[in-house]
């Protein structure tokens, strides 16, 4: 309702900027009335702030202030700072569709060679005039949620995948999105991946700034459906600028016997917000989501699950690690609901934060709701500081301070990278650790 | 000049004082037994030696080879050649005891100056270590110390010590929770590191354990002192008569 604060740099509403963008946002017909519909959505709650529960920790409103105005699409000075972006994060064998300030670079991406049962779209054109089965599944998230209405108002472009069933990719998919940042502006994605029956595939999702990167903001959302007997691995790595906000949401639905593997590791971005729901409509599935938050300087990381059991013979685990340094602030919000019909749910989660300076701060909320009478469910949470008989046991054996608290915090954050089972995939994140431990002097 | 030299020390934990004046010199190639009942102060002066925070040296000097120990960090003794082989040796679950060895290794190996192992040659000297100790190479790729039994964890810090090939070893109470088989093969590993560059200074509550490990010299701590020096005979003499006479002096 606080329209003031709804408002763009320029001091025009954010709604002048809908209307400004509205020329360059894709769809027709239904797809208009939804987007009308979100923004709507959007405009009554405007940014969401520390009073909404769900955002008690991570007030946008202080945070982000403002939602940037829409990014303009990219140029070939922006294609080309991106190109070299794109090699430097550049993954050896896997197939890589690019993102450049919210719209699809074909130039930048592999598309050639597509395994039989493998088809890539983009968003823009598959709101354009692809079938009304993906319409309806990309307009499915509601308006509750309000970055999730935003996104849905101004989503200007992604990619949307589609694995036949019986498929299983060998090669992994990478949706990478850059961000040039030429100026200040705000980029808007949504991707879809639709898995078939009996089918498998990896998908990694990056975001990463072009050298030189100004002040950006990322909204972006993903949807999954897995379909029965079907496997995905995901692994999702944020290396956004440290000026860069990037506020993320994903809507994943399991069908049965179905198994979901996902890992998150955020080390960049000034301010992130991670959202997943995550819903089981089959029985039998499995979900595995881990994650860890490695954060320094003024940095701020929600992570926030919703773990829906809503049939019987589910089980998920959530392994959460978070190492926080300097002022950073992390933030791990864990929601399970196991519907009255959900017997035989086995769920756990358990979150861990180290603490590395005084001032760093680590909230952990875990949420059960559990209306069925026959299950395991369990949570725990710990936060601390590293311990100092193992520091000195280390030390003793030859390790500097560095070293000692280096060898430590690898070991902290290892039980979550293990997780991920694509062996390229692991040594990644594992690199990207290392990294930010290296930087830390 | 000798190896490691204690100076009248003092120290401090919180208020309290623990050691009252502590003298003790080692010489190459000597192993010193120092016995005493609990709390006569016997693990504070292992850990002071290494570097361990929490103490407050209020009086004396520790040197190295001349050098001021009490200046360095608990690494850059170790670097130096200062051993402590723990009595209660912690568990890092995440960290494979491989990784460790490697990273500790070469962490020394640097300070000093000198070239890293690579991974070739630093397996095969381990394999070398951990075969002559009966350690399995299956322990070593799991998590340091976890889910090792005592006598594991014991073996595991005589293997570093062979590793590092330090000049001063500290034993601190290799024998406690340890079985009559798992003691022998421990002792039988730090004889086997016995040589005439090295001092080994085994810290001990019984006699036991100088059974198998034959001091050149003991000394008998009590109140934090040296009350007593003398040979080997001493932890015989102690064995029969106990240590109350000691307390009484002290």
């Amino acid at each position: 309702m606080n329209v003031a604060l709804v408002k763009n740099e320029t001091g025009s509403a954010l709604s002048d900027s809908f209307a400004i963008a509205r020329d360059r946002l894709p769809g027709t017909g239904k797809v208009v009335g939804a987007r009308e519909a979100a923004f709507a959505a959007y405009a009554q709650a405007g940014l969401p702030h520390r009073r909404i529960e769900d955002w008690k920790y991570t007030d946008l409103r202080a945070l982000m202030r403002e939602v940037l105005p829409l990014a303009p699409a990219p140029g070939t000075a922006e294609l080309t700072r991106a190109a070299t972006a794109a090699k430097l994060h550049a993954i050896e064998g896997v197939r890589r569709l690019v993102l450049v300030d919210g719209v699809f670079a074909p130039k930048l991406s592999e598309l050639g060679g597509l395994e039989k049962g493998l088809v890539i779209r983009t968003l823009r054109e598959t709101l354009e005039a692809g079938d009304a089965a993906l319409q309806a599944q990309l307009l499915a998230p509601d308006n509750s949620n309000p970055m999730v209405a935003l996104n849905s108002a101004m989503m200007t472009d992604g990619v949307v995948i589609e694995i036949a069933d019986g498929v299983v990719l060998t090669q992994p998919l990478q949706i990478v999105h850059i961000a040039s940042g030429n100026v200040p502006a705000a980029m808007f994605t949504r991707s879809l991946l639709r898995l078939g029956k009996d089918a498998g595939a990896t998908l990694v999702e990056s975001y990463v700034a072009a050298d030189g990167a100004k002040t950006y903001q990322v909204h972006d959302s993903l949807i999954v459906s897995i379909g029965n007997n079907s496997r995905l691995d995901h692994v999702r790595l944020n290396e956004d600028s440290r000026d860069a906000s990037n506020i993320s949401s994903a809507v994943v639905s399991l069908g049965a016997h179905a198994h979901f593997n996902t890992f998150g590791m955020m080390s960049g971005a000034g301010v992130s917000r991670y959202q997943a729901t995550i819903a089981f409509a089959g029985e039998g599935s499995k979900v595995e989501t881990n994650g860890v938050n490695l954060l320094n300087g003024k940095q701020h990381a929600d992570t926030t699950l919703f773990m829906d059991h809503a049939v019987p013979n589910g089980a998920s685990r959530e392994i959460f690690r978070a190492v926080v340094d300097d002022r950073a602030h992390s933030v791990f919000q864990g929601r399970i609901i196991v519907r009255p019909h959900a017997q035989k749910t086995d769920a756990k989660m358990m979150t861990r934060a180290l603490l590395l300076s005084d001032e760093a701060e680590a909230d952990n909320k875990p949420e059960l709701e559990i209306f069925a009478d026959d299950v395991t469910c369990g949570h725990g949470a710990t936060t601390g500081a590293l311990d100092e008989s193992l520091l000195f046991y280390l030390r003793a054996r030859g390790l500097s301070e560095k070293e000692a608290q280096a060898l430590l915090i690898q070991a902290f954050v290892g039980e979550a990278i293990e997780s991920i089972v694509n062996d390229g995939l692991r040594e990644l994140a594992i690199a990207a650790a290392e990294r930010w431990l290296e930087a830390r002097g | 000049m000798s190896l490691l030299e204690v100076k009248d020390l003092k120290v401090r934990v919180e208020e309290r004082e623990i050691l009252h004046g502590l003298s003790l010199t080692v010489n190459p190639g000597q192993v010193h037994a120092i016995m005493g009942p609990n709390g006569s102060g016997k693990s504070t002066l292992s850990h002071v030696i290494a570097g361990k925070p929490g103490y407050e040296v209020t009086g004396g000097e520790i040197l190295f080879r001349g050098e001021d120990l009490l200046e360095m960090s608990p690494d850059q003794r170790a670097a130096k050649g200062v051993f402590l082989a723990f009595q209660y040796p912690v568990e890092i679950p995440g960290v494979t005891t491989m990784n460790f060895l490697r990273t500790a290794l070469n962490a020394q190996r640097r300070a000093r100056g000198e070239s890293e192992f690579l991974v070739p040659d630093f397996l095969k000297k381990v394999r070398n270590v951990a075969a002559s100790l009966n350690i399995p190479m299956d322990m070593l790729k799991r998590g340091v110390n976890v889910g090792f039994s005592g006598g594991e964890k014991k073996r595991n810090e005589i293997l570093q010590m062979a590793l590092f090939e330090p000049a001063v070893c500290i034993l601190d109470e290799m024998d406690s929770g340890l079985d009559i088989d798992a003691l022998r093969i421990a002792a039988d590993g730090v004889n086997a590191l016995r040589s005439p560059d090295r001092a080994m200074v085994v810290i001990t509550h019984y006699q036991r354990l100088l059974n198998y490990i034959v001091p050149d010299v003991v000394h008998v701590m009590s109140k934090g002192r040296v009350v007593k020096s003398g040979g080997k005979e001493l932890a015989l003499e102690l064995e029969a008569s106990g240590y109350a006479q000691f307390e009484d002096a002290a």
